[in-house]
């Protein structure tokens, strides 16, 4: 998108507030600061200024701007029908356009562009990253040892020892298919929730239908995209298209708030002026699905038949809930599991302070968030935390883990491959009944 | 003495993090949800987290007669907020303790960055409530409730913010503080301060503790909603309802215009041809809501009304959906949303819409009627466009009109707003030039250096 369209579209955008402070509600970082330059209200009013020049593109309006989560809560909360993530994120482009990006975003954004070199880089990251880090727990959380660009009281999830896209076939096959999928990973499943990434392509070959995974697929592009560089975001979201192209199939597949978002919303957005790519990006949109949305709207799943016994709750990342609006679909997964008790939390769609990167540039405002979302979590005792999102997943982690608490975390697709798993273990009789079954509705 | 020595001497009192000065922040907070006002930035913008802050900016101020804009949420609609004459913006969100909930006295005490429904969750739980519910409930402040004397949905049958507000610290213009009011019901000592400063719009102190009164929360309640071929006919069964001796907790109004833009936006299935929509709600021990809910039905119906119950809380939602989305529905119209709130006696409610309608017919304006029928307090709503010019200049003459309209009705200028800046010049008309110079004796007694947000209410 051209800057001017990019202006023009703000303007409109930013006429529709009316400034009643509605946001001021539901923000979590103004929850924490309580300063109208935090909230959508006050950014949308300095957006304007900006626009019409009273203010300038300063290091205080970057910094400013960089206080958002993106958890589009006061875009849902507003009665005008405001998109303030839209004008935050378009006001990051302009910035970056004006001051360019600082040296470290650069570097990190022109590695990213290249697939080739990134990938090469996350090998090396996950051979040499037990230098730089130790291991707090059984469950292989680690911390620095040093500061190497993470806060020093920071615990996270490692890289595993080896990438998803290095064990998977690229195309796993099923006896009659009852359809076709492109599974696209994200970097958390592919590069430190391997497991989960596998969870996903067990559960889709449970439910006879086959999953190709794409060895050549690349990172989604949000946090270009989120830092406001536009232009390598293109250029990453081209190279998956082209990608993805390449493959016949029914749906493409995610299991990240994140990547979703990517496909349905982004990747069109981004390219709609682009005569070459901007059909495609359109019709490779309309097919994008969570694994729990696929599941229960599109293809239906078989109900598995041995009980969890397990009580869990679950996490609404914000960009599956507000940004594509699954939240009841990964709940009927959890439910239709014999055994496992659902114990819904207060605000399970309150951002968890995650945002990605954010958790790394503003640690102490992230660790404040998430901690409330501990509380919530803390409050109805689970043994086990489930999400869709592997950024929350890794903040959620971090967050039990600070409060004491070994409660695992794991994304949906987990908890329904392990119960499917468990069936393999069934009595003669219970097996026999299960191959007995009808072939399952959709929706 | 300069106001970089003055910025100096807040760092040192409040530390550097709680004082901001880069012009991103100032900038920040320029601004209130008021439409159409000017634009000023403070100098200095503070986060006081304890009343003895409070003193010291106050006192520091003085000493360099610096004007305080005590800012609470920033969700008010009379340009209360606006720091007209620079100086220092005062956020007093940082001071959001809830200190006390005392269920033998059935008072609450809390500081003002406390947030309305903050305070209504907590008191919640000991089966308790404290009623003002300004539409802005779940983003207003306790300290900015008291100072702009919000009212809402429920004041015809609970009253306003005044009515609950029992006890006050407040810092005066000098720096000093006084307490004033209590937990006890009757009090007479002295002049009744708590009164003079609820409604004050921060221009006579700083409320920095607040002591309000709870009661007990009604075990039951109806809803309703009656559709009226003709406004008279809503009026009537509005005087009707009261004259049957039942106050309902709700009695909002909706006129044709606001019924077809909310349908419009919402897709409810409203009747768009009716020419009024009462909202009403009973509440109260179960077996007399059942008796009301009776009384209100055989009203309504005798005037024409059709009436539709909630069965359930989910219905109930239903019901109240239309009324909540009229002002978001409203300002979807246009960028511009010109909120009024003129006020007259229950009895002119009929009479006002019509001469409202006169008005926005005469001027050529878009204007939706919504509001309290069962308090006389109605929000004619004129959407327009702040950057034409000569609409805006038809819009303000039919605020004149609509402001003489009310008055003349022996209504008020402001039934829960306020007059912060928007509404100032219309003063004389409500209270005479007599009335004018006692208000601003009174602001000159207590705020002689016109140091307590200046321009705002009366320009002395």
């Amino acid at each position: 998108m051209s800057e001017q369209t990019l202006r023009k579209e703000l303007e409109a955008e930013i006429a529709k507030c009316m400034k009643c402070g509605n946001c001021q509600a539901v923000c979590p970082i103004y929850k924490e600061d309580m300063a109208e330059w935090s909230v959508a209200r006050g950014k949308i009013k300095l957006a304007r200024d900006l626009l019409t020049g009273k203010l300038e593109y300063t290091d205080r309006m970057e910094a400013i701007f960089s206080l958002c989560l993106t958890c589009q809560a006061c875009a849902e909360n507003c009665p005008c029908g405001v998109r303030p993530d839209k004008i935050i994120l378009a006001t990051r482009a302009i910035m970056v356009a004006k001051k360019g990006l600082p040296a470290i975003k650069k570097a990190a954004f022109n590695f990213l562009e290249h697939p080739g070199s990134f990938r090469w880089g996350m090998r090396m990251g996950s051979k040499l990253q037990g230098f730089g880090l130790r291991k707090v727990n059984d469950s292989g959380l680690v911390k620095p040892r040093f500061p190497i660009g993470l806060d020093m009281r920071r615990v996270v999830r490692p890289l595993a020892a080896k990438s998803l896209l290095s064990q998977v076939p690229e195309v796993t096959t099923v006896d009659k298919p009852r359809g076709r999928v492109v599974f696209f990973t994200g970097c958390m499943l592919n590069y430190i929730y391997t497991d989960a990434g596998q969870a996903v392509i067990d559960v889709l070959v449970a439910n006879n239908i086959e999953v190709v995974t794409p060895k050549a697929q690349h990172c989604c592009g949000i946090p270009v995209i989120m830092n406001g560089d536009m232009e390598t975001a293109r250029k990453i979201a081209r190279y998956n298209i082209d990608v993805l192209s390449g493959y016949e199939c029914d749906a493409v597949i995610t299991h990240c708030g994140t990547g979703i978002d990517a496909w349905v919303h982004h990747y069109p957005e981004l390219l709609a002026e682009d005569a070459a790519y901007a059909e495609q990006a359109r019709v490779l949109s309309a097919k994008a699905y969570d694994l729990s949305q696929y599941l229960v709207d599109v293809a239906g799943f078989r109900p598995p038949q041995k009980a969890v016994d397990t009580t869990v709750t679950y996490h609404d990342p914000c960009h599956m809930v507000r940004g594509v609006g699954v939240s009841a679909q990964p709940r009927e997964i959890i439910r239709s599991i014999p055994g496992v008790v659902f114990q819904e939390m207060k605000k399970p769609d309150r951002c968890c302070g995650s945002a990605g990167s954010f958790s790394l540039t503003h640690y102490n405002l992230s660790s404040k968030i998430r901690d409330r979302k501990i509380k919530d979590i803390l409050s109805v005792s689970p043994d086990m935390v489930l999400t869709s999102c592997g950024a929350c997943r890794m903040q959620i982690e971090e967050g039990l883990y600070q409060a004491g608490c070994n409660a695992p975390v794991q994304h949906v697709a987990e908890l329904l491959a392990g119960a499917y798993a468990k069936e393999k273990t069934l009595s003669g009789e219970e097996a026999s009944r299960l191959e007995d079954m009808p072939e399952m509705a959709a929706g | 003495m300069k106001v970089a020595d003055m910025i100096q001497e807040l760092r040192q009192e409040l530390g550097p993090e709680a004082v901001k000065t880069e012009k991103e922040d100032l900038a920040s907070y320029a601004f209130d949800a008021t439409p159409d006002m000017p634009v000023a930035y403070p100098d200095v913008v503070v986060f006081p987290e304890c009343s003895a802050h409070v003193e010291a900016i106050v006192a520091i101020a003085n000493r360099y007669q610096v004007p305080v804009y005590t800012r609470g949420s920033g969700t008010n609609l009379s340009g209360g907020t606006i720091p007209l004459k620079n100086g220092i913006v005062m956020v007093m969100l940082k001071m959001n303790k809830i200190l006390e909930i005392d269920t033998e006295n059935l008072t609450a005490t809390c500081e003002p960055g406390v947030i309305i429904a903050d305070l209504n969750a907590a008191v919640g739980e000991y089966g308790l409530m404290y009623p003002p519910d300004p539409g802005s409930v779940d983003t207003a402040t306790m300290g900015g409730s008291v100072a702009e004397c919000s009212g809402g949905l429920r004041g015809l049958k609970y009253g306003v913010t005044k009515h609950y507000i029992m006890g006050l610290d407040v810092i005066l213009a000098n720096g000093k503080k006084m307490s004033c009011g209590g937990k006890t019901v009757k009090n007479v000592s002295g002049y009744d301060m708590v009164k003079l400063f609820v409604g004050a719009e921060g221009t006579l102190g700083v409320v920095t503790r607040i002591i309000c009164k709870l009661i007990p929360t009604p075990e039951a309640r109806k809803t309703a909603t009656a559709t009226f071929p003709s406004i008279d006919g809503a009026a009537k069964a509005v005087a009707g309802i009261i004259k049957s001796k039942v106050i309902p907790a709700t009695l909002e109004i909706m006129d044709k215009v606001t019924i077809q833009t909310v349908e419009n936006y919402l897709h409810l299935g409203l009747p768009t041809e009716s020419e009024a929509i009462l909202v009403i709600e009973v509440d109260g021990l179960p077996e007399v809501v059942e008796k009301e809910a009776e009384a209100v039905v055989k009203v309504c119906e005798a005037n024409g009304g059709d009436v539709i119950i909630a069965a359930d809380d989910k219905e109930r939602d239903g019901l109240l959906a239309a009324r909540r989305a009229a002002l978001p529905a409203l300002a979807q119209l246009s960028p511009t949303t010109v909120l009024e709130d003129a006020t007259v006696p229950r009895n002119k409610v009929p009479e006002m819409i019509h001469a409202i309608r006169t008005i926005a017919d005469k001027y050529g304006l878009t204007v939706g009627t919504f509001g309290h029928a069962g308090d006389g307090n109605l929000h004619p709503t004129i959407v327009t466009d702040e950057t034409n010019t000569e609409e805006m200049s038809r819009v303000h003459k039919a605020v004149d009109a609509i402001f003489e309209a009310a008055v003349s009705m022996g209504g008020t200028l402001s039934g829960e707003h306020g007059i912060g800046i928007a509404k100032q010049k219309y003063l004389t008309q409500e209270f005479g030039e007599a009335g004018v110079e006692a208000l601003k004796a009174v602001k000159r007694a207590l705020d002689p250096n016109n140091m307590l947000n200046p321009g705002k209410i009366v320009t002395i």
